[in-house]
C-alpha cells in the first residue's frame, strides 16, 4: 500500500519565451488505497501531473512521493513495479502486431516474475477476459477489451499505485460503467491506490473520495465527494462544471 | 401542417467481403421546426442516418427508403446539380470536428463567402458583411480579425462557432447537427449548444441533433429517437427520457454514474439478440 504526496508542484515545458507552466504549485495528498479524482479542461494540466510523476517529464519542481520514496530526479527499479499507468486510448498505448499474450508477457518477464503461464491466465481472469482472449491481436478486440487488456498490463507488476488518464472517455457509457466496475472492483481486492484523472465529473464523483479541480494549470479547489453530491463548491468554475454535468440549461451559459 | 422532412424506411447498405451489411435498416421519422435528437451508441447508425438525407454516403455504399421527401420534393430522384442546392442551402451538417470540415489552407472570410455567393450569388461585399454578421450571431467578438484568420489559428470552440456560422449563412431550412460538441470542453460545450439553441429559435428552423449523450439530449430536444443496431427502438418526448421503456435505453440510463444519484455498482446493460430484429419504431408524425 502506498500514499501518494505532492506539494507546490511545478512542471514546464520550454525555455525562455517558449516556457509554458503547465502546473503551478499544485498540492493534494491521496491516502493510501484511497481513490482521488483530477478534474479540470484540456490542457488545465491534468496529464502533466500524471507524466511528471512517472519521470516522463524532467523539468519540474516542488516535493513529490509515493509510499516512502520521495521522487527525484531518477526513478528506482521498483518504482517502475510499484506505479502503474493507464491511458485513455487503448489502441494507441497497446502494440498492434503483439498478441495479448505478447503483451503480457513481456511485462511479466521485465519485471522478473517466473511462472509466466499461469500470471497470463490469472491476469486475464482478474480483468474479465477468459482465456480465448490470450492469442488476439488489439485490432480482434473491442474498444472496451483492449482497455480491459490495458488494465490486465498495468496490474502484472504487482503495484500498489496505479494513475489512469481518462480511462473510459473513448468508450460508450455502457462499456464505461463495465470498465468501471472492473477498476472499483480491483481496487477492493488489491488494494490499489488511484490517481484518476477525468473530464467528467460524475464519472470523478463514482470511483474516487475526493477530487482537486484544475483550471490554467492550478488546483482551484479540493473537494469531496460529499460536497459535490451537495452541489457545493467552493469555486465558481467548480460551479460551472457541476451544473454542465447535468446536461443542457438555457441560462447556464452566464455563468461561463 | 406538413413536415420539412418525411423519411420512410431509410435503410443504408454496404457491400462487404461477408455479404451486404445494412447499417442503417428502415428507420422512419419526420421533421417539423422541432428539434429532433439521435442517440445511440457507437456504431449505431446515428451519422449514416444523418449523411444519407444529404445523399452523402459514398459508392459502393446505397440509400434507399419508400419515401425522403424535403417539403414534399423527392430528394431521391434529384440529380447531382438539385442536390448541391440543397445542401448548405436548404440543409447543413455540421459535424464533430471543424478541423475535418475547414478547408486549412483557405481564410475564414473567402469560405464563408464563398458558400454564400455559391448559393446566392451575392456581390464580394454583400458576402463579407453577410459573413460578420453570422460571425457576430455566433458570439465572435472581434468578427474582422476572424474573417482574416486560417482555421489552424483557432481554437476548437472558436472552431466550431464558425462552422456554425458558415453552415447557417444561406439560412437553411434544416440543421443536422453530429456530434457538434463532443470534442469540446464542458464549458465550450454550454457556450455552443446555447449559440445553436437561439438560432434555432429564432428562425424557426428544425433541428436534428446527433449524439451519444442523453443527458444533453434530453435537456435539449423536443423529441428523441434511440438508435441500436441501425433501427429505431424507442420514440420518447425528450422530457420523458427517464421514463423511457425499452430496456435498452433503460440500460443506457442506468450506466450512467450520476452525481446527484450514488450508487455503488452501475448497471451493466445485458443485451438480448431480439432488439436487433424486432422492426424499426417509427418517429413519423
Ligand atoms: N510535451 C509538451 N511540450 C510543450 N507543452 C506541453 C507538452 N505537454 C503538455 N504541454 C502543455 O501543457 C499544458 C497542460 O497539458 P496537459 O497536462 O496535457 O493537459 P490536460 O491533461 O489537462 O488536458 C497544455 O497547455 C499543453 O499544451
Ligand atoms: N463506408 C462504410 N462501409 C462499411 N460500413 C460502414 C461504413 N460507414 C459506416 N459503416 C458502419 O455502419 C455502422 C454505423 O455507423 P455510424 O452511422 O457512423 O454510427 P454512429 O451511430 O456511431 O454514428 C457502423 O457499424 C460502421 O462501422
Ligand atoms: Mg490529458
Ligand atoms: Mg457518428
Amino acid at each position: 500500500m502506498s500514499n501518494i504526496h505532492i506539494e507546490n508542484l511545478n512542471v514546464w515545458f520550454g525555455e525562455h519565451e517558449e516556457r509554458v507552466d503547465a502546473v503551478k504549485g499544485a498540492t493534494f495528498d491521496v491516502p493510501s488505497g484511497a481513490s482521488f479524482g483530477l478534474v479540470g479542461e484540456s490542457g488545465s494540466g491534468k496529464s502533466t501531473i500524471l507524466r511528471a510523476m512517472v519521470g516522463l517529464v524532467p523539468t519540474w519542481s516542488g516535493n513529490m512521493s509515493v509510499g516512502e520514496l520521495e521522487l527525484g530526479k531518477k526513478r528506482p527499479k521498483a518504482f517502475y513495479k510499484d506505479v502503474q499507468m493507464v491511458f485513455q486510448d487503448p489502441y494507441a498505448s497497446l502494440h498492434p502486431r503483439h498478441s495479448v499474450d505478447q503483451m503480457l508477457g513481456e511485462t511479466l518477464s521485465l519485471h522478473g516474475f517466473k511462472d509466466i503461464d499461469n500470471r497470463i491466465m490469472q491476469l486475464l481472469d482478474d480483468v474479465g477476459l477468459g482465456p480465448a482472449f490470450r492469442f488476439r491481436y488489439p485490432h480482434q478486440l473491442s474498444g472496451g477489451q483492449r482497455q480491459r487488456v490495458a488494465i490486465a498490463r498495468a496490474l502484472a507488476p504487482k503495484p500498489t499505485v496505479i494513475l489512469l488518464d481518462e480511462p473510459t472517455s473513448a468508450l460508450d457509457v455502457s462499456v464505461q460503467a463495465e470498465v468501471l466496475n472492473l477498476l472499483a472492483d480491483l481496487r477492493e481486492e488489491h488494494k490499489l491506490t488511484y490517481l484518476m484523472v477525468s473530464h467528467n465529473l460524475a464519472v470523478v464523483a463514482h470511483m474516487c473520495d475526493a477530487t482537486a479541480v484544475m483550471k490554467n494549470g492550478e488546483i482551484v479547489e479540493v473537494m469531496t465527494v460529499e460536497d459535490m453530491r451537495a452541489m457545493k463548491p467552493k469555486h465558481p468554475y467548480t460551479k460551472h462544471l457541476l451544473d454542465s454535468s447535468f446536461g443542457y440549461r438555457p441560462d447556464a451559459e452566464q455563468s461561463a | 401542417m406538413s413536415p420539412l422532412l418525411d423519411v420512410e424506411n431509410l435503410r443504408v447498405t454496404f457491400p462487404t467481403r461477408q455479404g451486404e451489411f445494412e447499417a442503417v435498416r428502415g428507420v422512419s421519422f419526420t421533421l417539423g421546426k422541432e428539434r429532433l435528437g439521435i442517440v445511440g451508441e457507437s456504431g449505431s447508425g446515428k451519422s449514416l442516418t444523418g449523411r444519407a438525407i444529404l445523399r452523402l454516403i459514398r459508392k459502393p455504399g446505397r440509400v434507399e427508403a419508400d419515401k425522403m421527401e424535403l417539403n414534399g420534393r423527392d430528394l431521391l430522384s434529384m440529380n447531382k446539380k438539385q442536390m448541391q442546392g440543397v445542401r448548405g442551402q436548404e440543409i447543413s451538417m455540421v459535424m464533430q470536428d471543424p478541423k475535418f470540415s475547414l478547408n486549412p489552407v483557405m481564410t475564414i472570410a473567402n469560405q464563408i463567402m464563398e458558400i454564400y455567393r455559391f448559393h446566392t450569388g451575392a456581390s464580394k461585399k454583400s458576402a463579407y458583411a453577410k459573413g460578420i454578421e453570422m460571425l457576430e450571431a455566433v458570439s465572435i467578438r472581434d468578427p474582422e480579425r476572424v474573417m482574416k484568420s486560417y482555421p489552424h489559428e483557432m481554437s476548437g470552440g472558436m472552431g466550431q462557432r464558425i462552422m456554425i456560422a458558415m453552415m447557417l449563412v444561406t439560412e437553411p431550412k434544416i440543421l443536422i447537427a453530429d456530434e457538434p460538441t463532443s470534442a469540446l470542453d464542458v464549458s465550450v460545450q454550454t457556450q455552443v449548444m446555447s449559440i445553436i439553441d437561439r438560432l434555432v429559435r429564432d428562425r424557426g428552423m428544425g433541428l436534428i441533433f446527433i449524439s451519444h449523450d442523453l443527458n444533453l439530449v434530453s435537456s435539449f430536444c423536443d423529441r428523441v429517437l434511440i438508435m441500436y443496431a441501425g433501427r429505431v427502438v424507442e420514440v420518447l418526448d425528450a422530457g420523458k427520457l427517464h421514463d423511457a421503456k425499452h430496456p435498452y435505453t433503460r440500460g443506457l440510463l442506468g450506466s450512467l454514474p450520476r452525481i446527484d444519484d450514488p450508487k455503488t455498482r452501475l448497471e451493466v446493460l445485458q443485451r438480448d439478440a431480439k432488439w436487433r430484429e424486432a422492426p424499426s419504431v417509427s418517429g413519423r408524425i
